[in-house]
């Protein structure tokens, strides 16, 4: 099941850049790139826990601001020799907006 | 008896449906053509080659008189259709109603007219029909015309290029940052924006337009949003295209953006059929031709009774403009497992950017050479295996099993009177008549030319010429690239920035050969860094490419949050700022309160929504932003000198304050600390800051290039002045030869180690011309560089960024 759940518009995120929203799980970084692809994941660095959203967006990558951690937006999963991966989580855009499936929000609580 | 069918639009796709319908069911069909343009069926898309004056009205009619004639269609044109009656099942036209059996709505669309103030006046037009066409070919006939075109997109440059040439002076408004963004990456919008200025349109992209100026009822111009003011005798709007569904809408119809059609063509009324620009099926909207040929088609089948259905495929998009030449087709975006080609051909200026996903290639961009085109589009189209032609496919179908491009190639595009030493002026002929003289080494080409015999940044490309020039017998030193982005050094890419007048990322990208499509999280800053130094006031700063802390404009810590640090010039601070900075700690919960090195306050452990705020306090407190994230000018340590000291010499805190004044907010390779010690005790340590003044009876004794972190070395004496405005003066064109000539994230020794103290001395010191130059070129640019940031980012377009995108705290609990 999903819940498509509005969560603002594409424009109110920079391109390659991102936003966060709260949600009772912590914080999900959102992501636009410079193809206008948004893609959601968890705002936490597998290594040290740094805010992926302030990190420098680069094709479907974003490195990590703390210490330089590459990790794929679309998988999640960390680049080159390091290892690690963060949760993703299913977005999609509709009329400019941003629509993100909450639905897995909730089975994240009850997992 | 023939059923009575009625076409509402006489445009490309309706044409094409009736071929269909009079080829395969002749005799069948009692047709009534309404169209609300006073003509019948003409190729709209040929409307730029008739504007450009490439073509005629004649030459681009599809269907005249006699063709309706001899298939027996009754022509209502410049008639319009009033509604649709689907209970009497009538189209009630202008002058009168008709019965019917059949409808096919092709109403097409209507174009966009932003609601800028002055949108109505005279002589502000869109770009749709031949009436417009012909209204912008008149222009061309008043001598000195001038005409602006707001959209940088297929329609708007198509009507610029053909108003130039019609002899009008054009230039193009276009609110994103590259032409074409829908269609093209921005390397290629890059160089369609180049050849367009090469042809004499201008292009401006991010301008926000404001106001359409007018006198007396008619267009006089266009005010930008930023004050700039351009006057014109006509203005197009080519903005985009919405569905025209006034009428299904009033019929009852089921619309959404545009008629909603089935796979078959059928509106929500099974009499009633719609195609065109003027229909959404599943979702999309249409507007190039390609797709509505294929709808043309099938719903003159489903008239017919066959069954049929219309599937969207990928279309690809040429621009219709002499010497401009591009294609895309696809998708062309980024993704897991999938996989850029990209080949930069400098010399022809020619961009071709392949993606694949799996054995499929599933994207293209072109430019400057779009001969594959067709194939590149026929492999998306058929989903073709490209595996065994991976290796070599991005040269085409001619060329399987061809060389890799040349890691040269940039060099060797370079004309001879390409200025390669910028300390010496020594251009690429010279050096090149250097070698062919008989100079092999790259020390001989120094001795004979200067080349690279001063500073030494630009001996990667003077080594490059002596390799294109030697051929073999040159072997190039092995150098470290700026990043896996590229082969060229830091020192290549700054040389050709300035030598070829690269003024934009996508610009330096595409002429120095960048493999990737947008580069990494090295060159970006980088990039971002030298282009904002080389062009001041040319170039906008991007926010994207900078580390995080100097895009928040306070320093990350571990936790996530930030440290805020106001200004304290010189360190000298007031009891009211103090208890404005206790104020701010207190309300903001700051966890920390820190005495930095560098004499000023440190507010620790800020969360990022509150920065916005603090901020604002501490301005209206009077104080701005330390910058101490930036790679930038940080602080001017002083001592308290002659005010109080009993060995004071000169007035140390004075000219820290000077300095720290005059120097703040430049960017800097890397971050820049400076000390001004009252005597030679040296109380302000300045033997180990990037640039270091002590104060003697006489005079002032400039110190350069120390530093005390990573790495511990003392400063150099580079001379000694007799007044504070000298300081002033020496410093500034100390810190802009270090701005232009070191490496990104290069303190300020390691360059002097580069560079050696005798360039240092020759351009700031001994040669009082390069001196001026240097300081007048700093001063330049800090006015566009003193904007203090913490203002800036306290207005409420800013504001939103700091704070979430969105609480879903209580939603998600639900």
């Amino acid at each position: 099941m999903t819940d498509w759940t509005d969560i603002g518009a594409l424009e109110d995120i920079p391109e390659r850049g991102a936003r966060i929203i709260k949600t009772h799980i912590g914080c999900i970084a959102i992501f636009r790139t410079a193809e206008n692809e948004v893609f959601a994941i968890d705002d936490a660095c597998p290594h040290k826990g740094g805010p992926l959203s302030e990190g420098i967006v680069h094709g479907r990558s974003v490195t990590c601001p703390l210490h330089n951690m590459v990790l794929r937006l679309d998988t999640g999963l960390a680049q080159g020799a390091d290892s690690g991966a963060v949760n993703t989580y299913a977005t999609r855009i509709e009329s400019g907006r941003i629509l993100l499936d909450t639905a897995q929000l909730r089975r994240e609580r009850v997992a | 008896m023939p059923k009575n069918l009625i076409v509402i639009g006489a445009g490309m796709a309706s044409g094409r449906m009736l071929e269909h319908l009079f080829e395969t069911q002749p005799g069948v069909w009692n047709v009534t053509l309404f169209n609300a343009e006073p003509r019948g069926n003409y190729n709209r898309l040929m409307l730029s080659p008739v504007l450009a004056g490439d073509k005629t009205y004649a030459e681009i009619v599809t269907h005249d008189a006699n063709w309706y004639e001899s298939h027996g269609v009754t022509c209502r044109f410049g008639e319009k259709v009033l509604r649709i009656d689907r209970e009497a099942q009538v189209v009630v036209g202008e002058n009168g109603a008709v019965p019917y059996d059949r409808i096919v709505i092709a109403t097409g669309s209507n174009p966009f007219m932003i609601p800028l103030p002055g949108h109505d006046l005279d002589g502000v037009i869109p770009y749709r029909d031949l009436d417009d066409t012909e209204t912008m070919m008149s222009l061309g006939a008043r001598p000195g015309a001038r005409a602006i075109v707001i959209g940088g997109g297929l329609l708007g440059l198509e009507a610029a290029a053909g108003m130039k040439a019609q002899g009008v002076d054009v230039t193009v408004i276009h609110v994103m940052g590259h032409l074409m963004e829908r269609q093209l990456d921005e390397a290629a919008g890059y160089l369609l924006k180049k050849s367009l200025e090469e042809k004499d349109i201008n292009v401006l992209t991010s301008a926000n337009s404001q106001e359409i100026l007018g006198t007396d009822g008619r267009v006089s111009g266009l005010r930008l949003d930023d004050g700039t003011e351009l006057p014109c005798d006509l203005l197009v709007m080519a903005v985009g295209i919405r569905p025209n569904v006034a009428l299904a809408q009033e019929a009852g119809l089921a619309v959404g953006r545009g008629i909603h059609v089935d796979d078959a063509m059928i509106t929500s009324d099974a009499n009633i059929l719609a195609l065109g620009e003027c229909v959404e099926h599943q979702g999309a909207v249409f507007g190039l031709v390609a797709p509505l040929y294929d709808q043309a088609k099938v719903a003159a089948e489903t008239l017919g009774g066959r069954p049929a259905a219309f599937t969207p495929k990928e279309v690809a998009t040429k621009l219709k403009v002499t010497g401009c030449d591009l294609f895309s087709a696809g998708d062309f975006a980024e993704g897991e497992g999938r996989e850029d080609i990209v080949f930069r051909d400098p010399a022809r200026g020619v961009y071709k950017r392949l993606v694949l996903e799996g054995s499929r290639l599933i994207g293209a961009v072109m430019y400057g050479d779009t001969g594959d085109g067709t194939w590149f589009h026929g492999l998306i189209k058929d989903h073709s295996d490209v595996s065994d032609m991976r290796d070599t496919l991005i040269f085409g179908p001619a060329f399987q099993g061809g060389a890799p491009s040349d890691p040269l190639a940039a060099v060797a595009a370079l004309p001879g009177d390409a200025e390669i030493c910028g300390c010496n002026g020594i251009c690429k002929s010279t050096i090149v008549d250097a070698i062919n003289g008989g100079a092999t080494t790259l020390s001989d080409v120094r001795a004979q030319t200067k080349a690279s015999a001063s500073c030494g940044t630009c001996t990667g490309l003077v080594e490059q010429v002596m390799a294109l020039t030697l051929g073999d017998g040159f072997e190039v030193q092995t150098v470290k690239p700026m990043c896996p982005c590229t082969p060229l050094t830091h020192m290549d890419v700054r040389r050709l920035i300035k030598s070829r007048a690269l003024k934009s990322m996508a610009a330096v990208m595409q002429e120095c050969g960048w493999t990737t499509s947008c580069g990494c999280a090295s060159c970006r800053p980088a990039l971002n860094y030298y282009l904002l130094c080389d062009w001041p006031g040319e170039y906008q700063d991007d926010d994207q490419s900078r580390f995080v802390n100097e895009r928040m404009h306070s320093n990350i810590q571990k936790d996530g949050t930030y440290s805020v640090v106001p200004r304290m010039w010189g360190g000298i601070t007031t009891p009211d700022e103090l208890r404005a900075i206790a104020d701010a700690a207190d309300k903001y919960a700051v966890q920390t309160v820190k005495v930095t090195g560098g004499q000023r306050i440190d507010l620790l452990g800020v969360r990022k929504q509150d920065l916005p705020d603090i901020w604002a306090d501490l301005n209206a407190a009077g104080m701005v932003s330390g910058q101490a994230y930036a790679k930038g000018l940080r602080t001017v340590k002083t001592c308290v000198g002659s005010d109080h000291c009993r060995f004071g010499t000169q007035d140390s805190t004075g000219l820290g304050i000077r300095m720290e004044k005059a120097l703040w907010g430049a960017w800097t390779p890397a971050k820049v600390k400076m000390a001004v010690s009252g005597c030679p005790r040296n109380c302000a340590e300045s033997t180990c800051k990037d640039v270091g003044v002590i104060c003697v009876d006489s005079g002032y004794v400039l110190h350069i290039g120390g530093a005390a972190g990573l790495h511990i070395q003392g400063t150099e004496v580079m001379c000694t002045v007799r007044t504070e405005d000298e300081v002033l003066e020496y410093t500034a064109a100390v810190v802009q030869l270090y701005r232009e000539e070191a490496a990104y994230l290069e303190r300020m020794y390691k360059w002097m180690d580069n560079v050696g103290l005798d360039h240092i001395v020759e351009r700031v010191v001994t040669d009082a011309d390069s001196r001026r130059a240097l300081a007048d070129r700093f001063y330049y640019a800090q006015k566009f560089m003193q904007q203090d940031p913490w203002a800036e980012r306290t207005k409420p377009a800013y504001r939103a960024l700091y704070a979430p995108l969105a609480d879903l705290t209580l939603e998600a609990a639900e």
